[in-house]
This record gives structure tokens, sequence and C-alpha cells, in this order.
């Protein structure tokens, strides 16, 4: 039976979804939804957007085998899609070139953006420079701090990064900062926000402008192997890079769709971003979906030792599909997070980010489930080079002297190389001190 | 619209309250503070002050911890309610202590999610029973509020929803046909702060809204807040509107001033309100 899980076009996706935003934003939302669907059905804003792709991302990304780590997964045939190759390390730039080419379309000329590990931050500050635009980043203090090299980043590139200070100090209230800035910037701003979460028609357009990755994948698995996979694996923050690789296979019955969630210390502890297998339904961030809350309704804090997936809420096509049953969402703690972060480094010799080590780690669970005759595929949604000072602090394998030493020389390098730097060196150089100094 | 619609909507208390301020003065003062700062005792004992020092109409806001609409003092201020435990019920503890010692109509600010995880039809018999008037809701709008909208119905709460300078006709009628005690009217395209000016888009905005039928009838009106912190500033927006909000100037003098301090600075506003 073939079903039509594909055609959701929302607000709504069952019961989650919808729009619950101030007024003073109706009207850009409006627009916004506006010039996508005149964007959707204009083929030279498809055929732009290939082209960037092709000539700017990197698309379409590769897919690799992973023979050696797939022994420690019961045998099982791994597949990866190596997202991390693109441009700017992650799969972050998809949605980042489709929204800057529609904010263009539509006389925006500034992009804000908000980001939990810096991918999106980084990508955002990527297409301003590329289109000529003025960008400013919104990001929690904490994950300035555990980023610091993603920072500077986006610093070199151009954008301004501002640490949000309020609440939580990580990507919730980050997304609340951008909120109010657009509010108070509309004219000129579009807000890309960086995954399938918010009022609709973020988590439409957002899934849309990342569905490119499944629909490479399933053709190149098929010709791979001349089947489909026989299940689909992904990380889940808000869930972008998971609904761009499960939304190609919504509609294939036997292909089984599995989305990992952070549980940090547990999912027993307090210390967990688990939203889908701990939360409830409720309204976050303008829309409907499952949430960490108390009972009070007031937003829970989130932990992870990845900052990208270090968020109380989700997209809400993900709340649906978990409630008619067809994609399941497991919690991943950190150690098993970084186990697998290692093991694929070891194996494989690539480096994933921390966030996608989630989805490694699920796939071994998954790969000893199903044994030695099945074939996953996973979204390797990032490259781990943001990762390496936690990840080399986690494991410590960090020569913290060298590396203050060679933060010192580089910074010194900066400053004669930048033109009128002195100002963003000191406070690059501040960061990274403060991201030394943070503790695990 | 059925009858008992109607009859709802012409004894809104909001709405009422600012009727008679329009005929014996200028306008009415609408103030606002959040409930359980910096303390559920002190914040009670604040908004009677207020009411006791000329605010017409209280707007109490119900600390969340995602405040989207609020700039850093509203959001100070309510974090630091949360911090010490503010919980929901509080609010209806507040509403029935204040409304025994003063008889201001009391409205509560309220973003969406806490409402909706009390249970709508709940919350709104709950503040029924406390006394309150009803809701200003800022992240629900008419086309989202079908839920609440039902349970006002039901229980004759006021509803206040909000309008924007970007705001097409057509959504302006909706806030129109929709709000009931009065339709809130923001003030300049930002979060809640006090600033120098307000802005000039307010008077177009009311203008707006009395093109497409917003009357000062009792069951609603234009109130303009956002950026209101001075007694001029308060007169000027009530040349052409039918009240004036002020939020942020408030939770500043009761936090740096204690509650003499936000009953000095009431007083003061008030003075805007005369003809
Ligand atoms: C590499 C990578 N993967 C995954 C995520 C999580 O986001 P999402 O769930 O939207 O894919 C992030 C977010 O920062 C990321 O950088």
């Amino acid at each position: 039976m073939t079903t039509h899980l594909r055609d959701e076009q929302g607000p709504f996706f069952g019961e989650f979804g919808g729009r619950f935003m101030p007024e003073s934003l109706i009207a850009a939302l409006d627009e916004i939804s506006a010039a996508y669907e005149e964007a959707k059905a204009d083929p030279t804003f498809a055929a732009e957007l290939a082209e960037l792709h092709r000539t700017y991302t990197g698309r379409p990304s590769i897919i690799t085998e992973a023979p050696r780590f797939g022994e420690h997964a019961g045998g099982a045939r791994i597949i990866l899609k190596r997202e991390d190759l693109n441009h700017t390390g992650s799969h972050k730039i998809n949605n980042v070139l489709g929204q800057a080419l529609l904010a263009r379309r539509i006389g925006k000329t500034r992009l804000i953006a908000e980001t939990g590990a810096g991918q999106h931050g980084v990508a955002t500050a990527t297409a301003a420079a590329l289109f000529g635009m003025k960008c400013v980043v919104y990001m929690g203090e904490v994950d300035t701090e555990r980023q610091a090299l993603n920072v500077a980043r986006m610093r070199l590139l151009g954008a301004e990064v501002i640490p949000v200070t309020t609440g939580t100090r990580t990507l919730k209230d980050a997304l609340n900062e951008a909120f109010r800035d657009w509010v108070a910037n509309v004219e000129d701003t579009h807000y890309l926000l960086g995954t399938v979460a918010g009022p609709h028609p973020f988590p439409v357009m957002v899934r849309d402008f990342h569905k490119v990755i499944g629909e490479e994948a399933r053709e190149q698995v098929l010709e791979l192997t001349g089947a489909l996979p026989d299940a689909v694996v992904a990380c889940v923050g808000g869930g972008s890079n998971a609904i761009g690789i499960f939304h190609a296979f919504l509609d294939d019955p036997d292909v089984k769709l599995y989305g990992y969630e952070a549980a940090g210390d547990g999912i027993d502890t307090l210390r967990h971003a688990a939203t889908i297998t701990m939360g409830r339904p409720g309204v976050l961030h303008g829309s409907r979906s499952i949430m960490l809350q108390d009972s009070d309704g007031q937003t829970l804090d989130s932990h992870s030792i990845s900052a990208g997936l270090d968020y109380p809420g989700v997209g809400p096509e993900h709340a649906w599909l978990s409630s008619i049953g067809r994609a399941e969402y497991l919690p991943i703690t950190d150690a098993q997070a970084m186990s697998a972060f290692r093991l694929l480094c070891q194996t494989e010799g690539i480096i994933p980010a921390i966030e996608s080590a989630h989805a490694l780690a699920g796939a071994i669970d998954l790969g000893r489930e199903l044994g030695p005759d099945a074939t996953i595929l996973v979204s390797l949604s990032g490259r781990g080079d943001k990762d390496v000072e936690t990840a080399g602090r986690y494991f410590g394998v960090l020569d913290e002297q060298a590396l203050v030493a060679g933060t010192r020389e580089q910074n010194a390098l900066d400053s004669n190389e930048l033109i009128d730097g002195a100002v963003e060196v000191d406070e690059l150089d501040r960061d990274l001190a403060q991201g030394m100094g943070t503790e695990r | 619209m059925s009858e008992a619609t109607s009859e709802l909507r012409a004894t809104s208390p909001v709405g009422s309250v600012i009727q008679a301020a329009n005929a014996t003065r200028a306008g009415a003062l609408i103030g606002y503070l959040p409930v359980g700062f910096p303390n559920l005792q002190q914040s009670i004992d604040a908004a009677v002050a207020l009411v006791e020092n000329g605010v017409d109409v209280l707007e109490l806001g119900l600390p969340y911890s995602d405040p989207v609409m609020d700039g850093p003092v509203i959001q100070k201020a309510t974090q630091s309610a949360l911090e010490s435990g503010f919980h929901l019920s509080d609010a209806f503890t507040a509403v029935e202590a204040i409304r025994a010692r003063v008889d201001a109509p009391i409205l509560l600010m309220t973003y969406y999610n806490p409402v909706l995880q009390y249970g709508i039809e709940r919350f709104a018999t709950d503040l029924v029973s406390a006394g309150g008037a009803g809701l200003i809701t800022p992240d629900l709008t008419v086309d989202s509020g079908a839920e609440w909208i039902s349970a006002s119905e039901r229980t004759g709460l006021d509803r206040v929803f909000l309008t924007a300078p970007t705001s097409t006709d057509e959504r302006l009628k909706l806030a129109i046909e929709n709000s009931r005690g009065f339709v809130y009217v923001v003030s300049t395209m930002g979060v809640t702060g006090a600033r120098n000016d307000v802005d000039a888009a307010a008077r177009t905005l009311v203008d707006r809204l009395r093109a497409n039928g917003l009357e000062t009838d009792g069951s609603s009106g234009a109130c303009v807040g956002i950026g209101i912190s001075t007694p001029d500033q308060v007169a000027e927006v009530l040349a052409y509107a039918d009240g004036a909000i002020v939020g942020s100037a408030l939770v500043r003098a009761l936090s740096e001033d204690g509650v003499a301090g936000v009953a000095r600075v009431a007083r003061s506003l008030a003075t805007g309100t005369t003809r």
C-alpha cells in the first residue's frame, strides 16, 4: 500500500504545526509564505538553487560505505550520506542558500539567524557574504563558549555574533532573541530560521530545502545495492537533517525511519534533550509540537554535549510522524554518542560532528538488532572540526599548553592580516580564552 | 452575532471602565506589572498601589520562560519571578487578592502555552472564579485562537487581541470583531520597553482601526501600548486613543524603588489622563 505522507504542506501536520506568533510578525510570515509559493512555481528559482548547490555547496553529496564501522554494528551494511562534505561542513547550507535566495527575491538586505552548534550561523554568514547582505547571528552564551571556533568563523565571514545571556543561554534563547530582533527590523530583515521548527511556513519550507538529501541518497543507495535501505537514521535537534533524509522515504513503507534524540546524561536524569521521548504537546517558538516543559507549561532546560541538539523542542512534522508511528524516536546519551564518534574516527577516518555521532550510535544499536543482512542509511549531517576541542578534552587527548600557545600565535598572525580587525581579534581572543577554561 | 454574545459584549467590565474614562477624562490608563515580582505579596501590593494612584485597568503579566514580545526590563523581572518559584496558580491568588482590595478590572497578559497546559476551559473558569476580567494574548492571534474564543464566549471573559502597524485591513477587522474590552495597538515594531518617542505609527494605526469600524462603545476601544513611559506620552496618546498602556516604566520603578516608587510613578502618569 502506498501512502502519501510526502504531500503534507502545512500549516498543520495532524494536530501539530500552525502559527502561534505575535501579530507584529504575521505580515512577514505571510510575505515569506507567498514568496515561497511563487518561487516554487518559478523554474528559474529551482534552477538557480540547483546551480548554487552544484557549484558552491558541492552537491550531490556522496555516499560512503563504512564496513569497518559496520563490524561494530552487528555486521550491518552501513552507508553514510556525506552532508559533512558540503561547503561550510554540514547539511545546514541546503536550507540557508534556499532561504537566502528567497530573501533576496523579496528585497531583504539583512539576514539574522539563531545558532546552536554554530553550523547554521556559519552557513548563514557564508550566504550573507556571498550575496552581499548584512548578517547578525544570535548564539547562546554557553554555546559561544563550547563552539568558540565557529564564533571565530562567523566573524571572519563578516557576521556579527551576539551572545545571548537570557534564559538558559542556549539555542532556545537564541531563537527568542532572533524573533525579538525580527519584530523590530522586519522591514529589511529576513529571519533565516535554521531548522524545521517555528511558525508556518518555516517547517515546510526548511524541509523542502533539505529534502534533496533523501532524494539523492535514495537514488544512490538503489544504485549501489539494488534495493532500498532497511532503515534510515538521523540525529534530531530541531529535526532538519532528519526530515531532509526521511522525506524521500516517507511513502516507502518497508523503510524504517529512526530519529535519535540527545539523552545527555540519561533520560532518567533531568539533564537531557530527548524531546519526543520525554516531552508532551505544547506551543513553543510559534508552533504546536512536542516539547520539554513543566506542569505549568514553562519550557525546561535541555542538556546535551552537542550544542546542535541541545533544544527542548522539535519540529512539528516529527511530532506528527511519531504520533502516527511512521518514524520512531529514540534517546542516545552523551557517552554513547562520544563512543560512536571515536569509533567512526578510528574505523573509517572520518571525524563526525557530535550531533551526527548520535545517529551513528543509533546505527550501532540498530545494526546489532537487525543483523548483517540489513542496510542502514545514516545521515552524517556534519563534520567534527568544530568539535575537536570538546572531543579532545572528553577523551583527554588535547595538549592544553600547545593549544593555548597555538591560539596566541594564530591571533598574532590574524591581527597583522585582518584589516581594521583589532577589535574583533581582541574579542576572538577573549572568546577562545573563555572556551579554553570551560570544563566538560 | 448571537443575542447572548452582544449582551456579553455590552457588559465588558474593561470596556465600560475605558468608556467612562473617556467620558470624564482624556482616556484610560492601563498599568502592567508581572505577577510574582519581586515576590507574590509585593506584586499584589504594587498592583493595588497602581489602582489607588490613578490606574484604571490592570494588566498582570504571567511570567513565562520564552517571552518573545518582551524587552530587557520585563524579561528580567519575569525571569526573576520564575527563579523565585512563580506558579500559574499564583495568578489566580493575585487576582483574587487585588480584587478584594480595589475595584479595577484585571486582565492577565499571558503567552499561550501556560494556558494551553492548564487547560483553556479550566483556565477560563478559574479566572472567572478569581474575579478576573479576561486575557491579553501576545502570541495568540484570532486565526489561531478558536479554542480561547470559544472559552471566552462561554465565560464572558474579555479577550484582547493585538494589532500592529504591519497588520492588513483584513486583519484589523478580524481583531476588531473578535476583541472585547479593547483592541491592543502595538505602537511600534519592536518589543516592550520605554522609548523616547511614541511612534507616529501608533496614531496611523488607531486611525486605521477607526476607519475599519472600531468604536469606543463600552465593548471595545483602541489602547496603545509599548514604549509609553511619561505623563506627556500618556497625554499625547490619549489625544487620539482610548487608553494608554504603560509597562516597563512601572516595572523599572518597582524594581528600583519598591511599592512606594511604583505608586509615585503611577500617580505621575495619571496626570497625563486629565483633559
Ligand atoms: C552537524 C549538525 N547536525 C545536526 C544538527 C541538528 O539540527 P537538526 O536537527 O535541525 O538537523 C546540527 C545543528 O546545529 C548540526 O550542526
